[in-house]
């Protein structure tokens, strides 16, 4: 028993004086109500604390203990399903314990340690295992197998393995005795430090879309498995629902989504929205692949710091088992700015903005940890990163947005205007950029259709031409434009109308397979080149818009149900009759 | 034992600093007992050893480091609570200033308050009518929902705020389990005197506790107005079961405040001075509306604030906006051609719409009719603008009736009277019969069926 007493409180950041017991990032329990903090500064006279709880009503004097451990976190089944609070805490748990309210000072185990799991044990007396590897594997929810593995660092030969039962998570499953004859034990469960990145044994390039159902995404600007994707945009402009419908809709195993420094009813209706939906390629709940972590912006601001590496350390836990996770972070600039809080409350000499130096480093260091990997175990896994970012007075020139830009592949830009025409998703097609279409032509290519990356590019260079186009038109209307023009106005309005924007609350239209994507690409595409025909015989171009083919291509996204793409072909027939019937005139 | 600790070792600002106490706790309430027999309040803000620093909320005006004894309460801030709150008047700091003396109180509560557990949140789903037609179509106020008004000096966010309170009809909310919690933070007298007056009219003065830091009212006490008003709301709401609206006004006063009081410590300002810490401030206001599992009643939020300059990226609306659940923002220049309620529709959103609205809730064409308006809204502005480049003459036929359909938008649509309350019924097929100045080809928004049942009518 130390007796290291609190000296000095401002805000959440506690002083301990004239002590050398503690180091650098340990867990520590201040006061008498235990509540966690952690190491953040040492000097000869103060050891500064970041305390994850509301500090109100601490005195010097109550007494500070060490852990000698980092803050980690518990990795195990039992976590998925689970909504955490951004040091591990579960919510439920604490619900029932403290009631509506969030008392401080309140303790509830990571993973719940008395469900029985039914667990395989797969090593066998006298195999070499080491960190990485899997020894035992249970059922955790319906569609996920919770693989558990020897933690990374230990290595050895297994002296003993319990039977094929059901087990708690602290159970003890198998003994591996090291080269230096040291005992191993090794339970369901073992921690890690959030802070650390979990080793893996080499990196592979991200040549796998995360498809995700978005036709502005999957189709204009992909994010890949195991990159990294940033979603900036000003209030209203639709960051959380883009989130949403990503952790809906996308093709990862593991969803873990972070809500830091966000709204509490958002949170909430993730969790009512998620526990109804059905995920359609397993035909199980969403929530059977979802992690959540709340930690709402009236949260204490040092544990939403460490929210955003609790969520990565859970899915770097379940990449090592070999699956493909994706985690959102919403939202990032709430990060940044817990950092620059603690930061200021240090009396750090700020950079700009008053963020602190670092902030290029720690961002950096974040997004790094995503990948797609061979992992220890030899399987392959990756860990997809997209996080939102809030900037302020939506200028994307603040610190947060530029730092994230340069450690991001994929930006996908929200745009105001386009959020107030409620365009959504409001990603902005001439703002935004993939870096991930080269890696992934060959994907989209083979798999979809050859033409795929060619007629994206014919999309885009509409796009852009219309862009050039409208400043045109805002001077002097669209009435003088050449024909030629006029067609690719009138196509590029199909474009963003009919396929750029979504609509998440349609059935058929919130999710839409690649096939389809392709399809509908292919049909408006089909318009222009007829268009163009028509054009060059000199019929007027102003027949198109009056017969109403470009309405009912602009509705094809509700008209033509996802799984019946045999009636694009009448589409095609119905273009081609059109434009010879104005080519006749 | 209470210990009294005489004199003071430093003032500056509104703070003042004391050696020698033994054994503070952080945020705990002392109270300053002056030579000249008055009484102050103030908070411990931060602890080195023995060594503390105090916020004196009623300022240090007149203090010295003789004539100032310090005695520690030993308690944080709490406010005085019991249902006999309802129709009272307190002071920003939470004490009684209509003259009926003292609370006699039930519970005493801290005024930070604890952060709702997300896991026991209730989305909130059930939407409230206000008979306004640009709110309840457009940017729906949902019951538990924090949805700020945006303003700007000069601009009638007050009118709309009090017409609001007056016409909400709360699912589930009647006279008896309905109460308004009012706070003014550094707002002038007569705007608080045109609020109580409103309130009187209206027949709900007996359900208001107003809660007054006006504009020539200690500055630091305005830091903690509002998080008395909230304290007092959540008493209400979840342990008597009411249905409460809190208005707030005006909150960049408050910002300033805080601005002020952060500056006098000597802290690293983030943006235009605002301390780093703003938007957690703000949200630690903010979240505290909502609904419980289990608890019968609501808190719904209507902050009030103006725009410095009318500008939406200045920090205070910013950090709101990422917040709150949406906004209403007042647009000067429909304010200036005399539109009542001014809302400038684009930039307005009820982020809690989406699911509080449609079939059960409101009807069936709510959301698409909604998202029609705005989209066709949208394009009226861009037709502005070519008229203004070649003239209304040279624009399209198709852009002339979009001309046309933004003006019968904004007189007929947003405008109403003061006292006008609408029905939603009447509200939706007002926007319908509107719709109709544009040619049905122009509808991208909404389904053949929606239509045929209510555009071709």
């Amino acid at each position: 028993m130390s007796n290291n007493k609190i000296f000095g409180i401002n805000g959440p950041v506690v002083t301990v004086a004239d002590t050398k017991d503690f180091s650098m990032q340990e867990m520590v329990y201040v006061g008498r109500e235990k509540l966690v903090g952690e190491v953040i500064s040492i000097d000869d006279k103060l050891t500064t604390i970041q305390v994850y709880e509301v500090t109100t009503g601490l005195t010097p004097s109550e007494p500070v203990e060490g852990t000698g451990s980092a803050i980690s976190v518990t990795l195990g089944p039992g976590i998925i399903k689970n909504i955490y609070d951004g040091i591990q805490r579960p919510l439920r748990e604490i619900a029932e314990k403290t009631g509506e309210f969030i008392e401080r000072g309140c303790f509830a185990p990571g993973i719940d340690e008395h469900t029985l799991w039914d667990v395989t044990v797969t090593a066998k007396v006298g195999d070499e295992l080491c960190g990485g590897e899997v020894y035992a594997t249970c059922p955790e929810t319906e569609s996920i197998i919770h693989k558990i593995m020897v933690p990374p660092g230990i290595s050895g030969k297994v002296t003993f393995a319990a039977a094929d039962d059901h087990y708690t998570v602290n159970t003890k499953i198998l003994e591996i005795t090291d080269k230096s004859g040291k005992v191993h034990e090794l339970t369901l469960c073992h921690k890690w430090p959030i802070r650390t990145a979990r080793p893996i044994k080499k990196r592979l390039p991200c040549t796998v879309p995360l498809i995700t159902g978005q036709r502005v995404i999957d189709t204009l600007m992909p994010v890949a498995k195991g990159g990294t994707a940033a979603i900036p945009g000003g209030f209203g402009t639709g960051k959380t629902m883009t989130q949403h419908q990503l952790a809906k809709w996308c093709d990862a195993d593991i969803i873990i989504y972070v809500g830091c420094g966000e709204r509490g009813n958002e949170m909430t209706q993730v969790l009512d929205e998620f526990g109804e939906l059905i995920d359609p390629r397993t035909g199980r709940k969403l929530t059977d692949r979802t992690v959540l972590i709340a930690n709402t912006s009236n949260m204490p601001v040092a544990a939403r710091e460490a929210s955003i590496y609790t969520g990565i350390t859970l899915a770097e836990y379940y990449r090592d088992m070999g699956y493909a996770v994706a985690m959102m972070a919403d939202s990032t600039s709430r990060w940044a700015e817990a950092l620059r809080e603690i930061s200021g409350r240090l009396e750090e000499m700020p950079a700009e903005e008053g963020f602190p130096a670092y902030l290029p480093s720690r961002l950096a260091a974040f997004y790094e940890r995503a990948g797609r990997v061979t992992t220890l175990g030899s399987d392959e896994g990756s860990v997809t990163v997209i996080g939102a970012v809030s900037p302020q007075g939506s200028d994307f020139s603040e610190p947060v947005t530029q730092n994230t830009k340069r450690f991001t592949r994929v930006f996908w830009a929200l745009d105001k205007s386009l959020a107030y025409a409620r365009h959504y998703p409001a990603i902005n097609w001439t703002d935004s950029y993939s870096e991930y279409d080269g890696d992934l032509a060959d994907y989209y290519n083979n798999n979809v259709n050859l033409s795929f990356m060619d007629y994206r590019r014919q999309l885009l260079s509409l796009l852009h031409e219309e862009s050039k186009l409208m400043e045109i038109v805002k001077l002097i209307g669209a009435d003088v434009l050449p024909d030629d023009q006029r067609l690719v106005i009138d196509i590029a309005r199909v474009i963003r109308v009919g396929f750029l924007q979504q609509n998440a609350y349609h059935k058929d239209d919130t999710y839409v397979p690649l096939e389809k994507q392709f399809l509908m690409m292919k049909t408006i595409l089909h318009l222009y080149e007829k268009g163009k025909a028509l054009v060059a015989s000199g019929k007027p171009v102003a027949g198109i818009a009056r017969s109403g083919i470009l309405e009912k291509l602009i509705k094809m996204k509700y008209d033509i149900p996802n799984g019946s793409p045999e009636m694009f072909d009448d589409y095609i027939t119905e273009i081609d009759s059109v434009i010879n019937e104005l080519m006749a005139k | 034992m209470i210990k009294e600790y005489i004199g003071l070792n430093e003032i500056a600002g509104s703070l003042a600093v004391l050696d020698g106490v033994k054994n503070p706790g952080y945020e705990e309430v002392v109270e300053f007992n002056v030579a000249d027999g008055t009484k102050r309040k103030g908070r411990i803000i931060r602890i080195d050893g023995e060594r503390v620093v105090v916020q004196v909320f009623e300022g240090t005006k007149g203090l010295s480091l003789k004539n100032t004894s310090t005695v520690p309460t030993g308690r944080p801030m709490e406010l005085k609570l019991s249902e006999e709150i309802l129709g009272r008047v307190f002071d920003g700091a939470g004490r009684p200033i209509d003259g009926f003396g003292e609370i006699y109180p039930e519970v005493l509560r801290d005024i930070n308050g604890s952060s709702i557990n997300p896991v026991s949140r209730v989305y909130p789903r059930n939407y409230i009518a206000t008979g306004i037609s640009s709110i309840d179509a457009l940017s729906t106020l949902i019951r538990g929902q924090k949805l700020p008004i945006f303003s700007g000096y000069g601009m009638k966010h007050n009118e709309l705020a009090v017409q609001i309170v007056r016409q909400a009809k709360i699912t589930g909310a009647s006279s008896d389990n309905f109460a308004v919690v009012f706070a003014a933070m550094g707002v002038k007298n007569d705007v608080a005197d045109y609020f109580r007056r409103s309130f009187e009219e209206s027949g709900v003065l007996s359900k208001v506790v107003m809660f007054l830091n006006l504009s020539d009212d200690p500055i630091i006490e305005r830091t903690i107005t509002p998080r008395c008003a909230l304290t007092a709301a959540e008493y209400l709401a979840f342990e008597k079961g009411m249905h409460i609206l809190v208005v707030m006004t005006d909150m960049s006063s408050y910002c300033e405040a805080l601005r002020e009081f952060s500056s006098s410590k000597g802290e690293i300002p983030g943006r235009k001075g605002y301390p780093g810490y703003l938007y957690s401030d703000l949200a630690s206001l903010y979240e505290r509306a909502g609904m419980i599992k289990g608890k019968e009643g609501s808190v719904t939020q209507i902050p009030i604030l103006t725009m410095p300059n009318d500008d939406i990226t200045h920090p205070v609306p910013d950090l709101t906006g990422y917040i709150t659940e949406g906004q209403i923002v007042l647009d000067r220049s429909l304010d200036s051609t005399g539109i009542y309620p001014p809302v400038s529709i684009l930039p307005s959103l009820s982020r809690l719409m989406k699911d509080g609205i449609g079939e059960g809730y409101t009807r069936e064409d709510h959301s698409s009719l909604a998202n029609q308006l705005f989209s066709a809204y949208a394009k009226v502005q861009d037709a502005i603008s070519l008229a203004s480049v070649i003239g209304e003459d040279e624009l399209s036929d198709i852009d002339k009736k979009y001309l046309e359909f933004g003006r019968a938008f904004e007189n007929r649509f947003i405008n109403q009277g003061a006292n006008e309350n609408r029905s939603i019924e009447e509200t939706l097929d007002l926007g319908w019969e509107i719709l109709t100045l544009l040619p049905e080809s122009e509808l991208d928004r909404v389904s053949d069926e929606l239509i045929e049942k209510y555009y071709r009518r």
